[in-house]
């Protein structure tokens, strides 16, 4: 929470004159008992109407004067409150952008969405509350006991023990209650689990004919759960009469107290109708100040939350900013340096102590294509992102035009580099936005061009309105096979050296499959082409296949040789295609 | 409005189970009312006793502080009593319907579990059951006593004077009006905010969504640009929606504060003139107090009850449902099936509008492999969906061992299928309860020996618990393949006479795939079984093949005869090798 609290010097003053203005209004709002103790005893004792008046208009004044302090407190908390959260937004969304690869599979996108708008929501509602109503209350219940001890020390004494008592009360049950809150919850949580699960498995459970036990599972969770909700209301249900009995027992005691104090002629009756008004002001604030601390509370875990993600940093860090010049650009003329090389490469994920690839050691030339194939879990994603360090190896170094890829801006790393992830996700906007994602400056000429590439162009003149297409959230008003198309075109549009295609076909017939990479080779030129496939049919056509079998390069090389060398691909081809298909020549 | 009160009305009869704890609670109501309302009254009777020194009334302050005491254990005792009643009615009632609801969705066509978002019908039975018991709660204990309060109060005050008892009426509902002018104005300032807030959750939703997309692209200037544009619109309206809002608090206190002292000077007149003692005016100043207290409360609750109202209505739509066709009383229980399947002039469709399957026939013997094949998302499921029962056809029938399977009991047909599909659906709970899902009384023997049959006792061995290793919500900690050899275990356990398997596309590596090749060859064995196929060696293999595309069976036999044909499937077929 420390952290977060700089987001709050911006408004110093808003953050001081907030809790100022309604300690004001507080104290006003004290006044008010006295007041009445003085009609009570000056005004109707001696029968004097215009005192009676003018204490009354004082009540008035006193009224307006705690409400235009009020408002003034509520503008300054709520102005901090929301002045803060948008900061703190602000930042945290840049923050989570500056993440990479590693960081975000770690935290996970549910957290970091919740952190981004529940939490900081919560954080936000917390800090106005704390800012209204922190001191208020405290204040409060202190300033009534103080006024006692003005009216009179005796009678006061009966304040300074029911506060502690109530104290003990309030925040006793406050402390005991909180945990059974958190048990009801966990357990709502499982009667969630148990319907999610059978929404999911309805067919598997009607399949096997289990439907009454998961009604007899699911009553069980259910009874557990009001079983909990039951005693923790028990227990809370006890605040209200407890404080109640000391509250009018200390009414008690203070009236008897006082009218020994009359008698003898230290107070008048007025004041002890002042005292039992201080004692239930008491009351009301001790309960706003439980309430108060739980919403504290919750927003402190959340504040906790929030700073957990500020405290990751993003590993992928730039050596060198601007542009740079590559080994390749300053070889001599004859020397041949390949596009992507990886040098003896180890990778790990972060957390994992087995290496996800080891000893890769393969380089692409330019205009080559590189089919990778290999079981799930072998790592052929992973080898992917490392080439537009998504990820930074563990040993070793992938290079790129002869530069090692940590020596290059960021920036002009990635523009040399067209990504088509694995899942096809577009964005809400124009076709023409999504576009563009590639190169932000691309005419209409060029976005044609890559579609045509893509196999895309026939469903995009299909449309009406053609790249003025609106385009839902993640592409949902597009079949899997459209959306796969145009996230192969969005790469394109840039004219990457590099194409990286991440199992991005999957979606496709294999008709369409095998045009699309006809003109993808035919269009391409000097383009280096990464395929990544399950399929050995997709793959079987490239330069070089890197075969990957768990996270080691169990082959490399052309369909022909490894079908004969290597037994991992050979049982990939065989278990897709027949001997004499597989034999058959492409 | 109609449905309104029949939601109301439903909400009753539920309630209705419970209505001697109601009445109790109601009675409880009332006497804490009556004796919080009593206790003030006390209060001023034993100041009025404390006039002056040397005229303090000590006899009659001790008996008057002694019942105020009596009273106030009282009304501690029946208000936690009534506390207490209020959750256990609330919490029952919320169970019940719980309960039924999710019965009721165990009785559901699948048609309704496809057709709905899981979390649609998940956020019915938890989130809006869940709203509905507090608005439910409050109703108990903020209406009826709010009330009962106010009732009170007035006739106490009346009781007492009332001529004071008619300023306090009318200044109090000032406040009320104060209230509801502020709500009207700030309802728009919390449109505006929480429409302003969508869009800004929609956008994280999709940035966060799909960062890795974004990163690959640079795209995150923009991003944070467009990001700022809208949190700085949200910061416009949250101010003023939390300004304005928040008026009302200190606007009401004033409004009170204005009721406490119209009351302060018109009794003191009235004392002077001698119609109410200084005790009788300190009892008036206290119900000034929380005389407006239940008003604002009760606003809240109103709110908060419609909102249970809307939350019920909600559930109350998903209980009531069409739930499955009842099954004829003359359904017959199939025993052990010979597996002669026959699909005789089917017409389904999902929606009316769209004809699906048209006219389909199959014919299929004991013992016969039967692939189905065709491009993704064709619509395979749905053949499946019709075999085991989850869907009725439209017209025509689908029987297994000549017996029309509407005519046989659900339980029976499904005890006759083994099913092994690709979304590989496991339970939390051990790795045993698992495999034994289909036989829940399986010997451990046979749940190993089920294991070993589908290749999945090295791994599950391997586990940190072996068999009582607790697989977390939908099998998280097992890998793909390891699920889907786990749901093949499932399956040996029974080993029905017939088997609908659907074979895995990727995410598989290949030395699992091929222990699931062999668990599925091992299963097949003499039974009759539909395989949804990708592999070609399991589609060659097949005695008859079902050709799928958009929905619709295109074309059906085995592999040389459709290949003859050059229709879809040759064509299916020769595309993979097309690249020259």
């Amino acid at each position: 929470m420390r952290k977060l609290l700089k987001y709050l010097s911006a408004y110093k003053l808003e953050s001081v004159l907030g809790p100022l203005f309604k300690m004001l209004e507080a104290s006003f709002e004290l006044f008010v008992p006295l007041v009445m103790a003085q009609i009570i005893d000056t005004g109707i004792k001696n029968g004097d109407t215009s005192h009676i008046l003018r204490m009354g208009a004082v009540l008035v004044l006193l009224g307006v004067v705690g409400l235009t302090c009020s408002l003034t407190a509520q503008y300054f908390s709520a102005k901090a409150a929301v002045g803060f959260s948008t900061a703190l937004r602000n930042d945290l969304f840049r923050h989570i952008n500056s993440l990479s690869y590693s960081e975000i599979d770690t935290v996970g996108t549910a957290t970091l969405i919740t952190r981004m708008t529940s939490d900081i929501n919560q954080v936000q509602s917390g800090v106005n509350l704390v800012l209204r109503l922190f001191l208020r209350s405290p204040f409060i219940v202190f300033g009534a006991m103080v006024m006692a001890f003005t009216v009179n020390v005796r009678a006061a004494m009966v304040f300074v023990v029911a506060i502690p008592l109530l104290s003990i009360v309030v925040f006793g049950i406050l402390i005991i209650s909180m945990p059974l809150y958190k048990k009801v919850q966990r357990q709502l949580d499982r009667v969630l689990l148990t319907t999610r699960e059978n929404l999911l498995g309805a067919r598997v459970v009607r399949a096997f004919n289990r439907q009454q036990d998961e009604i007899k599972k699911f009553d069980e969770e259910n009874s557990l759960l009001v079983r909990f909700q039951v005693f923790v209301g028990k227990v809370s249900a006890l605040m209200n009469p407890v404080t109640y009995v000391i509250v009018n027992g200390a009414t008690i005691v203070l009236v008897w107290t006082g009218a020994w104090q009359v008698e003898s002629g230290v107070i008048t009756q007025g004041e002890v109708v002042a005292l039992v008004n201080y004692m239930s002001q008491i009351l009301v604030e001790l309960v706003k100040l439980a309430n108060l601390i739980i919403t504290i509370s919750k927003s402190l875990a959340c504040a906790n939350r929030i700073s957990a993600v500020f405290e990751v940093q993003g590993s992928i860090a730039e050596k060198n900013h601007g542009t740079i010049v590559t080994e390749a650009e300053r070889a001599s003329e004859g020397q041949r340096i390949p596009r992507v090389r990886f040098k003896q490469l180890v990778f790990a994920y972060a957390g994992s102590k087995e290496p996800s690839l080891s000893g890769i050691d393969f380089a692409a030339g330019k205009g080559q294509t590189i089919g990778i194939i290999g079981g799930t879990g072998s790592g052929k994603s992973t080898l992917v992102n490392l080439i537009p360090r998504f990820y930074d190896a563990t040993e070793g170094a992938v290079l790129i035009d002869g530069t090692d890829v940590r020596e290059y801006p960021l920036r002009q790393l990635r523009d040399k580099i067209g990504v088509v992830p694995q899942r096809a996700l577009l964005f809400k906007g124009t076709l023409r936005d999504n576009m563009r994602w590639g190169k932000k400056d691309a005419s209409d000429e060029e976005i044609y061009e890559a579609l045509d590439i893509a196999q895309a162009r026939d469903f995009v003149d299909s449309r009406e309105q053609g790249l003025d297409m609106m385009i839902e959230q993640g592409g949902r008003n597009l079949s899997g096979g459209q959306r796969q198309r145009l996230t192969i075109a969005r790469a394109l549009v840039r004219r990457p050296e590099i194409l990286i295609l991440d199992d991005s076909a999957s979606a496709l017939d294999f008709a369409t499959d095998a045009a699309l990479r006809k003109a993808i080779r035919a269009a391409t030129g000097d383009m280096t082409v990464f395929l990544v496939s399950q399929r050995a049919s997709t793959i079987r056509n490239a330069d070089q296949i890197l075969v990957l079998d768990d996270g080691k390069l169990a082959g490399l090389g052309t369909h022909d040789t490894l079908l004969d060398t290597c037994e991992v691909y050979r049982e990939i081809c065989l278990s897709q295609l027949s001997e004499k298909e597989a034999r058959r020549n492409g | 409005m109609d449905k309104y009160m029949s939601t109301i009305r439903r909400i009753f009869a539920y309630i209705g189970r419970y209505r001697w704890g109601v009445v109790l609670s109601l009675f409880l109501a009332a006497v804490t009312v009556a004796t919080t309302l009593y206790a003030p009254i006390l209060v001023g009777n034993a100041v009025d006793l404390i006039i002056a020194p040397g005229n303090v009334d000590f006899e009659g302050l001790t008996e008057i502080l002694l019942r105020m005491a009596a009273v106030i254990c009282v009304t501690a005792v029946s208000q936690w009593l009534m506390n207490h009643i209020n959750n256990l009615i609330t919490y029952r009632v919320v169970k019940d319907i719980r309960t039924k609801a999710f019965r009721h969705l165990e009785n559901l066509p699948l048609k309704y579990v496809d057709s709905h978002p899981s979390g649609d019908i998940i956020s019915r039975i938890i989130a809006d059951i869940d709203q509905f018991s507090e608005g439910l709660l409050m109703g108990f204990t903020q209406l009826f006593t709010g009330v009962i309060t106010i009732l009170g109060t007035l006739g106490f005050m009346f009781a007492i004077n009332a001529v004071i008892a008619l300023v306090v009426v009318c200044v109090t509902p000032v406040s009320l009006l104060v209230a509801s002018y502020i709500a009207r104005k700030t309802f728009t300032m919390f449109q505006k905010q929480s429409e302003t807030r969508g869009e800004l959750t929609s956008l994280i939703d999709e940035m966060l969504g799909s960062q890795k997309v974004v990163q690959a692209f640079g795209h995150q200037d923009e991003a944070q640009e467009t990001f700022e544009e809208i949190n700085e619109r949200l910061r416009g309206y949250s101010l003023k929606a939390i300004f304005f809002s928040s008026i009302t608090n200190p606007a009401t206190r004033f409004v009170n504060g204005l009721v406490y002292a119209s009351v302060g000077i018109v009794g003191a007149f009235a004392a002077v003139r001698g119609f109410l003692s200084v005790g009788q005016l300190s009892v008036f100043l206290s119900y000034a107090n929380q005389y407006t207290k239940p008003f604002n409360e009760i606003s809240g609750v109103v709110t908060e009850l419609q909102n249970a109202l809307a939350s019920a209505s909600r559930v109350f739509d998903l209980i009531d449902e069409k739930p499955l066709v009842p099954e004829p009383e003359n359904a017959v229980a199939l025993s052990q099936a010979e597996g002669r399947v026959e699909m005789d002039q089917v017409y389904f469709s999902y929606d009316p509008k769209t004809p699906l399957i048209e006219n389909f026939n199959l014919n299929v013997k004991p013992g016969q492999r039967i692939a189905i094949v065709g491009p993704t998302g064709c619509g395979k499921s749905t053949v499946i969906n019709l075999l085991m029962r989850f869907y009725d056809v439209d017209s025509g029938a689908v029987s297994v061992d000549g017996r029309d399977i509407r005519r046989i009991t659900r339980k029976s047909l499904r005890d006759n299928y083994g099913m092994v599909l690709q979304e590989t659906w496991l339970k939390s709970g051990t790795i045993r309860e698992n495999i034994a899902y289909g036989r829940p009384d399986a010997t451990e023997e046979e749940i190993i020996q089920a294991a070993k049959d589908a290749h999945a006792h090295s791994f599950i061995r391997r586990m940190p618990e072996g068999y009582d290793t607790v697989i977390s919500e939908d099998g998280g900690n097992l890998s793909q393949g390891q699920k889907q050899l786990l749901c093949i275990a499932r399956v040996m356990l029974c080993l029905p006479p017939m088997l609908i398997l659907d074979e895995a596309t990727s995410s598989i590596d290949t030395r699992t795939e091929i222990r699931i090749q062999k668990a599925f060859a091992k299963m097949m064995e003499g039974r009759t079984s539909f395989i949804v196929a990708h592999r070609l060696s399991t589609i060659r293999e097949a005695d008859v093949i079902l050709v799928m595309r958009d929905g619709h069976i295109v074309e059906q036999g085995d592999h040389e005869t459709l290949l003859a044909k050059g229709g879809f499937y040759a064509q299916l077929y020769n595309s993979q090798f097309a690249v020259s």
